[in-house]
């Protein structure tokens, strides 16, 4: 059996009253891509928060190939391979869409030359490459402020992909998307992070987006794993149709 | 980007490639016509030193400006740096000029990492008023500490050698004023460049999300805080020089008014903007200089409407409006 790429053990974390992670473990195969659904509040990115170190849990821990990474700041587990995609997209508005892409690369190579322009990183057109496979290709050299929030979503996740991660944790990553394009991102996302051996956490709303695209779903309830399975295994479960779905059993 | 044109001078291709009239042109002119002062008006010469060496401290502010932080205390390092010379000058009289300015950055480097490990755990208010509260807390040092820093009288520095050569008074002050203009030429350059390297740009990113900076594995602390170490050297590089060229250096080198001055310059030349801190530091000094002698006490009340204007009706300040200009004029051709 191969270990886990990301493993949590026991983690528990309360927000007064609100228990939003309730001695959580799991853990998440390398190559892999897992979808998170449950209902709002349940702690799915609370969790997502919790293994990128933003939040420190009460108790339990988070390790990332075996090694212990609770204690450390966000930038730390990021210079190990884990990178992050917002359900509100985090980017540097005032740059271009590529400007972010390029900013992503000089922090993961730390390059230090003052004098070498940005645009001149050597891993420009890769970067354009990659901008062109989440369809932002025409946002390139417009400041992100402009842009459309849908395709904010999809140069936040380029901007995670440009750090060459071993683990992409996404929160909700076609909502604000046009729902005619979003099959088509996420094939193309599934496809490039199976392409680049990235293993995924996705959270999603979206049970047709969870059913087509995910290899593996957790339901997430009252801040713990409810049940974990195959997206038809769990989409067809009764609770999950009761308590996520909504619809009447 | 904002401030399209400095990033935009190396781009590799878009439209400041080559030379550019507002990035490039413009300012290479205006630094010609600068070098000619000692020679058609020898009575602006002292006044337009002063205002460039005052225009590399506005630079440092500038720089800082650029990640959306606004020190009100930046006159501590263009203290530092002109008593850090003053007082090589008292201990090894006949010093040369390059030794003065290089303990001058050094005294203003050492500040900056002292001041700047604390500051930098700040931001927007916080940040400001922490950095007035160092530089007052030197002045009052200079203030008080008579015995080592001559008190509100200060210290007079004598004039130093260059190169080993002792110079005549018109000779040292020719020297200087060259020294300089080749220091705003290739400091600029050199804070213009690095703002558009992949450090500057990072830098810069502390204006609009330092939770994506983290999450790209960049300290944010430490990203402000080399900016700062740049924006302490180049406010020291002006202090040192100024110092040199008034020849005295007093605690209202530290005092809070000189720093709220760097700011105002710099908002007037442009804010953020490295070549707007010079445009601006000619500007105000011109102004305050000929609208004192004509406008007696309402100076500051014309210049005060002035910046009311700029900020109004040109928000990207003077140097804005120059970039405006040039470029509708490269348009028409």
């Amino acid at each position: 059996m191969t270990a886990p790429l990301l493993e949590t053990r026991n983690l528990v974390i309360r927000f007064g009253g609100v228990i939003a992670a309730n001695d959580v473990s799991l853990s998440i195969t390398a190559g892999r891509n897992l979808a998170i659904i449950g209902p709002n509040g349940a702690g799915k990115t609370t969790f997502l928060n919790i293994c990128t170190g933003w939040i420190k849990p009460s108790a339990g821990q988070v390790l990332f190939e075996g090694e212990d990474v609770t204690p450390l700041p966000p930038r730390r587990i990021v210079q190990k391979g884990v990178a992050r995609a917002f359900q509100i997209p985090q980017l540097f508005t005032e740059h271009t869409a590529l400007e972010n892409l390029l900013i992503a690369v000089a922090a993961r190579d730390r390059l230090r030359n003052p004098f070498m322009n940005l645009h001149r990183i050597p891993e420009r057109d890769e970067m354009m490459h990659l901008l062109e496979m989440v369809k932002c290709a025409d946002a390139a050299h417009r400041p992100v402020v402009e842009l459309p929030e849908g395709q904010r979503k999809l140069v936040d996740i380029a901007v995670a992909l440009a750090l060459r991660p071993r683990l992409l944790l996404m929160d909700e990553p076609t909502s604000g998307v046009a729902s005619s394009e979003k099959h088509r991102i996420m094939e193309i996302l599934v496809e490039a992070l199976a392409e680049r051996k990235v293993t995924s956490v996705f959270v999603e709303h979206d049970m047709g987006i969870v059913e087509r695209h995910a290899e593996e779903v957790a339901v997430w309830n009252a801040g713990n794993v409810q049940l974990r399975g195959t997206p038809r295994e769990i989409l067809d479960h009764p609770d999950v149709i009761r308590d996520v779905i909504g619809e009447a059993v | 980007m904002t401030h399209a044109t400095e990033l935009g001078q190396a781009r590799p291709t878009g439209p400041g490639r080559g030379l550019s009239m507002a990035g490039t042109v413009l300012p290479l002119a205006g630094l010609g016509l600068l070098a000619l002062v000692p020679l058609g008006a020898p009575g602006l010469q002292l006044l337009v030193n002063l205002a460039l060496a005052k225009g590399l401290a506005v630079a440092g502010v500038s720089v800082l400006l650029r990640a959306g932080q606004v020190s009100f205390g930046h006159a501590l390092y263009f203290a530092v740096a002109a008593y850090a010379g003053a007082f090589l000058m008292t201990a090894l009289p006949g010093a040369d000029l390059a030794l003065v300015l290089l303990a001058g950055l050094l005294g203003a480097i050492v500040a900056g990492v002292c001041v700047g490990l604390f500051v930098v755990r700040y931001r927007g208010i916080f940040f400001g008023m922490l950095n007035l509260a160092f530089s007052m807390i030197f002045w009052s040092f200079l203030e008080k500490f008579y015995h080592i820093t001559g008190g509100a009288d200060g210290i007079r520095l004598p004039r130093p050698t260059v190169l080993g050569m002792t110079l005549d008074r018109a000779s040292f002050e020719l020297v200087l004023f060259y020294l300089t203009l080749v220091l705003v030429l290739s400091l600029g350059w050199a804070t213009i460049r690095w703002l558009a390297s992949p450090a500057g740009q990072i830098f810069q990113t502390l204006k609009t999300n330092e939770t994506r900076l983290e999450y790209l594995g960049v300290s944010p602390r430490r990203a402000l805080l080399w900016g700062y170490l740049v924006s302490a050297a180049l406010c020291g590089i002006g202090g040192a020089l100024m110092g040199v060229t008034q020849g005295v250096v007093t605690p209202e080198y530290a005092w809070w008014i000189r720093s709220g001055e760097m700011v105002f310059i710099a908002v007037l030349g442009g804010a953020g903007s490295v070549r707007g801190a010079f445009v601006g530091a000619l500007i105000y000094e011109l102004v305050r200089t000929y609208a004192s002698a004509y406008a007696g006490d309402v100076w500051q009340m014309l210049l005060g409407a002035f910046l009311l204007v700029i900020i109004l009706f040109a928000p990207r300040g003077v140097i804005g409006m120059i970039e405006t200009l040039a470029h509708r004029g490269e348009g028409r051709k």
